[in-house]
């Protein structure tokens, strides 16, 4: 009796939700709940602030309008395959679950449903094979790169000899944290410093045990991948151990306001990689103030506007918008399929000039994306807190990750999948 | 009135001891079961299966399974998730290992694995009872969740550890991987879950059943009268964890298609498989049913009529889920404390007098 009034109402509530065509939409698979909401939010503020100020200001791209669909998933898989089924029918162009585990469940069916995933500087970091992957793009970088352009700040600090140090790898013990383990096992050996895996167990907020590690072992730098609440935790706990914040780096998402405030004047110092610039010294913020906040359309609480997440969010807008422009170029038609912006993302090259006229002059490296290499070039810098400032400040440039040591692992990763999914190279 | 017994005679043993004995009931329950079979895969999309029926169908496999153990035998447990986990890595390495083994008999020898997993830790079953026993089984859902994080060998040495389901078939038709239709999921899981129901209704009404229910109600008073306390509590684990690792497999393989077991298999989901038999009702086939349809359902029905209907914004909604489920949860154990299924039995003794109750 109970059942059937409820089916009744479900569906009543599912068909009376008929889909908007002729939009470019793009699914939000955001989580501003849980013990990830701090991260999740603004990157989720800055997607859906980028695409209101192209309808605001452009009256959307190449003429039609976008659409961002939010769904909120709490960083858990489940909720994500509900968002996922729920938003793919109503035309979705592109997923950005911003979860690692989201994206290797989205794989195999964005791959079969013909969607493509931007899973940027997330996720499966050998989908960059665009021969097996042929749906999957994680450019501009990538975990293995992430991990190799920090051994790459610790051996200039160091004379380019690092034999002998050891270096200790603090991680989410999932499949994101676990990404970076083989390259950094792998420079280990050629570059011939000591690593140290210590896990941190979902959520992250008991760490006592891996710094009491780190305190009697102290090692000369140590390495985070973290996320959420575990960051926070981390960076207070190396406050507390008085380890050294300088020999302290972050992966990009373990390097935001969010998670060095909390800990004070003590995160002074602290450091942790990026592969965007930070601020919102760059003209588009101008526009999102004039446009999107002052006519009361900002996403969220508005009140992230230019901190580092809220920038990789807008950043991965703009790019993804760019490559509607590319996909609209290459078809001839402003109304695109979700096989047509696959064909976008892999045609799409930035360049200074493009950056320049959107307003993000310099935010970011140029790159270009082919059907082989869905991954860029991997270009990273390393950014450094100042507390009393409370701000982020680039203190190297754009660096190239060791490709000589990461191609080969992503080949044999690919392969692996390849071989266990049947699946035939491509870019012939 | 509505339920007329009159001319419902009972002639044999068997008629009069049938699950459903009563003629409005049995009708219904086929008429449910074909609407199940032969109507919903008519209509059934990739939202419907993947988002609603396919987990409510796992979950009510893994309640039953629960109910089992804690309803029928009295065995408290908080080790699901970790049984749910060794269900999911079995059918991976069987998927990966025999890769022409059909999908049934992967699910079938995931649950067998993990029922000998399940007896193992339900050893200590024979010395503690009660709290301290849900200590203990708590202790294997961390054990064996740090066991898949830890050992690469149960995730094929992948890099990140998250274990993918290759497709598989069963007569010719694909079950798991992106390709499967939702027909065929659906009408897998539905399949696989009447088994499993009938299965545990026919075990809980006969000597097993019965030796589990007198250890529940009394132990000392149990094991006079001849149960063997020894047999009874490991059969129950056994049983118990047959389904539960059933349902991992099929959570793993049919549902996700991708786990990592700290995030899929944690202890959150040992306590909503908890929460759903104790919602449901205790020592009940239907209870266990319909408080996974409670647990799993609810949250997105709320969702889509608060983000899909009143334009909410998300984190909102989000929050007034946990919330509204979270009240509904207490109002219902306060109405009825003996669950949804107690709630139900109530509704038709009052139908079957009604409208002369005196």
């Amino acid at each position: 009796m109970k059942l059937t009034k409820l089916a009744a109402i479900a569906v009543a509530a599912l068909t009376a939700a008929s889909p908007v065509m002729a939009d470019l939409v793009f699914p939000s698979l955001s989580y501003r709940t849980g013990p990830y909401a701090a991260n999740g939010t603004p990157v989720a503020d800055g997607f859906a602030d980028y695409f209101t100020l192209l309808n605001e200001r452009d009256g959307g791209i190449g003429g039609v309008m976008t659409k961002v669909i939010e769904c909120e998933t709490g960083y858990s898989t489940e909720k994500g395959v509900e968002c996922y089924e729920a938003t793919k029918g109503e035309g979705a162009l592109v997923y950005a679950p911003l979860s690692t585990g989201i994206t290797y469940q989205l794989i195999p069916k964005v791959t079969a449903d013909d969607i493509p995933l931007h899973s940027m500087g997330y996720g499966r970091t050998s989908a960059a094979n665009g021969k097996v992957f042929s749906h999957i793009f994680n450019f501009p970088a990538n975990y293995w790169q992430g991990a190799s352009i920090a051994i790459n700040h610790i051996l200039d600090l160091n004379g380019d000899d690092i034999s002998g140090k050891s270096i200790a790898l603090v991680y989410h013990n999932s499949a994101y944290g676990k990404e970076p383990i083989r390259t950094l096992e792998e420079l280990a050996t050629k570059h011939g410093y000591k690593l140290t895996l210590l896990p941190v167990d979902h959520p992250g907020q008991e760490q006592k045990s891996q710094w009491l590690q780190i305190r009697r072992e102290r090692p000369d730098y140590v390495l985070m991948w973290g996320w959420g609440v575990m960051n926070q935790v981390a960076i207070q706990e190396a406050a507390n151990i008085n380890f050294p914040m300088e020999n302290f780096i972050g992966i990009w998402w373990s390097g935001s306001e969010n998670d060095v405030i909390p800990a004070g004047d003590a995160a002074n110092g602290y450091k942790a990689l990026t592969f965007h610039a930070v601020g919102s010294d760059f003209p588009v913020f101008a526009d999102i103030q004039k446009y999107v906040v002052d006519a009361g359309k900002a996403a969220g609480s508005g009140d992230h506007i230019g901190e580092v997440l809220y920038n990789r969010g807008l950043y991965q807008a703009a790019l993804l918008a760019e490559a509607v422009k590319t996909a609209q170029a290459l078809h001839g038609t402003a109304d695109i399929t979700a096989g047509m912006m696959r064909d976008g993302l892999e045609g799409l090259e930035i360049t200074d000039a493009k950056m320049t006229a959107l307003g993000l002059g310099g935010f970011g490296p140029t790159f270009s994306v082919s059907c082989e290499n869905h991954g860029g070039p991997g270009l990273g810098a390393v950014q450094q807190w100042d507390a009393a400032a409370k701000s982020w400040s680039m203190i190297t440039d754009f660096m190239t990750p060791d490709m000589g040591v990461i191609q080969p692992l992503i080949e044999a990763d690919s392969a692996a999948y390849a071989a266990e999914n049947n699946i035939e190279e491509g870019c012939n | 009135m509505f339920y007329r017994e009159a001319g419902d005679y009972k002639t044999t043993y068997a008629s009069d001891t049938q699950t459903f004995p009563i003629k409005l009931d049995r009708w219904g329950y086929y008429f449910i079961i074909g609407f199940a079979f032969l109507v919903v895969p008519l209509f059934i999309t990739d939202y419907w299966a993947n988002a609603i029926f396919v987990p409510f169908l796992i979950w009510a496999v893994a309640a039953i399974g629960l109910n089992i153990l804690v309803g029928y035998c009295g065995q408290l447990s908080l080790g699901t998730g970790g049984f749910m986990a060794v269900g999911a890595y079995a059918a991976y390495k069987l998927m990966t290992s025999f890769p022409d083994l059909s999908i049934l008999f992967v699910v079938l020898i995931s649950g067998a694995i993990t029922a000998l997993v399940g007896i193992i830790f339900g050893l200590p079953s024979l010395r503690i009872k009660g709290f301290y026993l849900a200590v203990a089984t708590l202790a294997a859902q961390f054990f064996l969740v740090w066991l898949f994080n830890k050992v690469p060998w149960f995730y094929n040495n992948s890099a990140s550890g998250q274990i993918s389901a290759p497709t598989r078939s069963i007569f010719g038709f694909e079950v798991t991987g992106a390709t499967a239709t939702p027909e065929a999921k659906y009408l897998f899981c539905l399949a696989i879950l009447l088994a499993l129901a009938w299965l545990a209704r026919n075990l809980t009404r006969g000597r097993i059943g019965r030796s589990w229910m007198a250890i529940r109600d009394m132990d000392i008073a149990a094991e006079i009268i001849g149960v063997a306390p020894l047999k009874t509590k490991l059969t129950a684990f056994g049983v118990s964890s047959f389904f539960v690792g059933v349902a991992g497999a099929l959570f793993f393989a049919v549902y996700l298609g991708a786990v990592e077991v700290g995030e899929a298999f944690g202890i959150q989901k040992s306590f909503l498989v908890l929460f759903m038999i104790i919602i449901g009702g205790l020592g009940s086939i239907f209870g266990s049913i319909i408080g996974a349809a409670f647990m799993v359902l609810m949250p997105v029905l709320l969702k889509n009529i608060m983000v899909g209907q009143l334009g909410w914004a998300t984190d909102i909604a989000a929050h007034f889920e946990f919330v509204i489920v979270g009240a509904l949860i207490i109002l219902f154990l306060i109405l009825e404390p003996h669950g949804l299924a107690q709630l139900w039995r109530l509704t038709k003794e009052k139908l079957r007098l009604w409208p002369f109750p005196h």
